[in-house]
């Protein structure tokens, strides 16, 4: 799940390098903004039919805290 | 003392997306004006919620999900005549143009825009709306002030802005009158969606500071549903805390 996941997110942030790892705070990247935001919940929603709400998705800080909470659900 | 010109006493008022936010806080306002209405939405736990939130018992609940013509049939089979329409039942969905699918665009126009265009429709052509019946329908300041990842939702109000216009033109000769509102962001379950933090960066975005209440909405659907308004139609009322001042 976890590298599937980080080459999807890579994808959604239209990511080149391999700057991203499990312990990446992707809030400090700098492809990071309001419309990454959208795409990575649409990404969620799309490819996993996760929907993580806005004050849930507030607490994650690290992609690994993504791939968890999509694991959660 | 009685003097009231917002008075809704006599109006039957149908009330679509009356379960949630906008729709049950119009719903409510009507019923304290005097107006008789019939609530919808597909959670009939919270329609009765409402209900029990309304003055006085008169009024009535239909449960039904509009995206099925069952549902919307269902609807339309069950009114009275009515003095008043308010289309509040609407959907939110934010997704950047990579995302936006046949499937997704489908969904929201459906919900948005052509619900409301077909329960028009029914109600005219069924001739279940009087003389003098005013329609209002809950747009969006989003039909022309663009925000990112908003492209389908903009899109869709748009399109019910221009349906306005137009039945606004071709009723008028029948005395019946059309005309939206455009609400900036108001808080209720349609934007859970959005983070606190957000929303927080978001209101510094609005001159009068904060976000809007669902009952100051209602408030400008009373007005639109009144006979003060008796000469106004096919207009687009903003009220948005000042957001699209600049
Ligand atoms: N909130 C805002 O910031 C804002 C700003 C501008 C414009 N608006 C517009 O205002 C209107 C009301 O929004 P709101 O904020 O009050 O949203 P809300 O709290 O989410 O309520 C939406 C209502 O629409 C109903 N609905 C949705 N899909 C339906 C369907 N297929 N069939 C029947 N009913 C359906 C829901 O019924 P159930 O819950 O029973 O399913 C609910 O009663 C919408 O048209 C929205 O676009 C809202």
């Amino acid at each position: 799940m976890s590298e599937k996941f980080i080459e999807l997110f890579k994808e959604t942030l239209e990511i080149e390098d391999d700057s991203v790892q499990l312990n990446t705070e992707f809030r400090k990247l700098s492809q990071w903004d309001s419309l990454a935001f959208l795409s990575l919940i649409a990404m969620i929603d799309e490819e996993y039919d996760v929907v993580i709400e806005g004050n849930d998705f507030k607490k994650l800080i690290t992609v690994g805290d993504v791939i968890s909470e999509i694991e959660k659900r | 003392m009685s003097y009231n010109p917002f008075s809704l006493k006599g109006k039957n008022v149908l009330v679509t997306g009356a379960s949630s936010g906008i729709g049950r806080a119009t719903a409510i306002e009507c019923s304290r004006l005097g107006a008789k209405l019939i609530i919808t939405g597909r959670n009939s736990e919270r329609l009765e919620e409402t209900l029990s939130l309304m003055e006085d018992e008169a009024h009535s609940m239909v449960v039904a999900d509009l995206s099925y013509s069952e549902g919307l049939n269902l609807l339309v089979n069950a009114l009275p005549q009515l003095d008043g329409v308010v289309h509040s039942a609407g959907v939110l969905k934010r997704l950047p143009l990579k995302f936006v699918t046949e499937e997704n665009l489908a969904e929201l126009m459906q919900i948005n825009f052509i619900i409301p265009a077909l329960l028009t429709r029914h109600l005219y052509k069924k001739k279940i709306l009087s003389t003098d019946a005013s329609i209002v329908f809950i747009s969006s300041v989003a039909s022309s002030f663009a925000s990112l990842g908003n492209i389908m939702y903009m899109a869709s109000k748009g399109a019910l802005n221009s349906f306005m216009k137009g039945v606004a033109l071709e009723l008028a000769s029948s005395g019946i009158r059309a005309n939206a509102i455009q609400p900036g962001m108001v808080k209720t379950h349609l934007t859970v969606l959005i983070s606190d933090s957000e929303i927080e960066k978001d209101i510094d975005c609005y001159p009068l500071g904060r976000y809007g209440k669902p009952e100051e909405i209602a408030c400008a659907v009373v007005y639109l549903l009144s006979d003060a308004t008796k000469w106004m139609t096919g207009t687009l009322l903003t009220i948005d805390g000042g957001l699209t001042l600049r």
